[in-house]
């Protein structure tokens, strides 16, 4: 399994060199197996994503865990929507009263983007998740709704030999006393379990995150607590917040580590970081 | 052990907010969690007990009608929510640890997250201060 990041800045994306390093745009992975791929969430980053693999079929899956701007924002200027030959399948929660094809079309109609979903060109179909389980080409993938505002949803992505959990936008911890340390009482546990590789929101440091509870969104510790109740083999800290630069990511990753120690691998995720699960 | 659904997390996070008492249970009737001040009206702590089985839980309230009569299960309110999915309300007498009655109210509702099954039902007791 390769796994590529293209996006992996929270809420709005940040241009400029002082954020040239981590990347500035916002959340988009994809993630190939025998020359079969699927891309999880439409952030900002899609726009850039290059199928540089070859695929077997003229297939593209598209998951979205949410609907935030930040998830989607990129969906439009995806080229191979505009492609007649390809099929694009797209995959992402409904509301309790609106379905997924009329939420998505608020972004994807005018006057906020001038083409219609009707008049895209490729094969597109239309799949809503909620607590599922699904086979795509290689992939088996297992969904499950986490705490975050809206309808959001967690992926656990299995090839023939790994897997990859990517929780972008998770918020465990909202409650009286965080995180509750019991496995059942744990959001977004069963996606995360045993995983070999764990994307997971990292938005804030401790101390910030006590003034924004209920944003939806984790701090450093909590990424770090969650992923060893999991027990997931390495993480990668993402979701950064927009107003940070490179060097005050360093800084406060640096007094991180410092003062946390785990059994796993972490680190931050990084724009154009390329990672082959099976060869960990 | 798989994870409850993030709808029976935020309700126990949410009653471990609240200074009503609240018992949580799962759609087969087992206690998963009650707060603070359910524990007071429970005379157990959640934290010494942990979760417990229906058979279990249900046996330690006695519930009596005004003339002292025992309530069957049928007619309690979270024995119906959890029967037919559906919120429901009733004032009536339990023996309390002292064996002396004490009036409650019980409002109960199903746990029913977007995917639109139940996963589980909340009580909310409210003691009344008159006999
Ligand atoms: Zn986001
Ligand atoms: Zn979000």
């Amino acid at each position: 399994m390769k796994i590529k990041l293209w996006g992996v800045r929270g809420s709005i994306t940040t241009t400029g060199p002082e954020t040239a390093y981590y990347g500035g745009n916002t959340s988009c992975v994809d993630v190939w197996e025998d020359g079969c791929v699927l891309v999880l969430d439409g952030g900002s980053g899609i726009q850039k994503l290059v199928l540089d693999n070859e695929l077997v079929t003229k297939r593209i899956d598209v998951l979205l865990t949410h609907l935030h701007m930040d998830h989607i924002q990129g969906l439009g200027f995806f080229s191979p929507l505009f492609d007649p030959s390809m099929e694009v399948h797209i995959w992402g929660p409904a509301s309790i009263t609106r379905t997924l094809h009329s939420r998505l079309s608020r972004y994807l109609s005018p006057p906020l983007f001038p083409v219609l979903i009707r008049d895209l060109p490729c094969k597109l179909t239309f799949h809503e998740i909620q607590n599922s389980h699904f086979t795509i080409g290689p992939f088996t993938i297992h969904t499950d709704y986490v705490i975050h505002p809206g309808p959001t949803v967690g992926f656990r992505v299995s090839g023939r030999r790994s897997t990859f959990t990517y929780i972008p936008d998770h918020e465990p911890a909202l409650g009286k006393n965080g995180i509750i340390k019991s496995s059942q009482w744990l959001s977004g546990f069963d996606l995360a379990v045993g995983a070999d590789l764990l994307l997971h929101d990292a938005q804030y440091t401790g101390q910030e995150y006590l003034k924004k509870k209920g944003w939806g969104h984790s701090s450093m510790e909590d990424a770090g607590l969650f992923a060893s109740m999991a027990g997931v083999k390495r993480v990668l800290f993402a979701h950064h917040d927009p107003s940070r630069t490179d060097i005050q990511l360093d800084d406060i990753f640096t007094a991180f580590q410092e003062k946390n120690s785990y059994t796993f691998n972490y680190q931050l995720a990084r724009e154009g970081m390329e990672i082959i699960l099976d060869d960990l | 052990m798989p994870a409850y659904e993030i709808e029976i997390i935020l309700n126990r996070q949410l009653a471990d907010c609240l200074s009503i008492p609240v018992f949580i249970t799962d759609t087969m009737g087992n206690l998963i969690f009650y707060n603070e001040p359910a524990e007071e009206i429970f005379g157990k702590r959640f934290e010494d007990t942990g979760e417990m089985p229906v058979e279990q839980w249900s046996t330690m309230f006695r519930p009596v009608d005004e003339a002292g009569i025992r309530l069957p299960p049928d007619e309690l309110p979270l024995v119906k929510t959890l029967q037919n999915a559906t919120p429901h309300h009733k004032t009536f007498w339990i023996e309390s640890l002292q064996g002396k009655n004490q009036k409650i109210s019980v409002t109960s509702y199903p746990i029913i997250g977007r995917t639109g099954v139940m996963s589980g039902a909340v009580a909310i007791f409210w003691k009344s201060n008159d006999e």
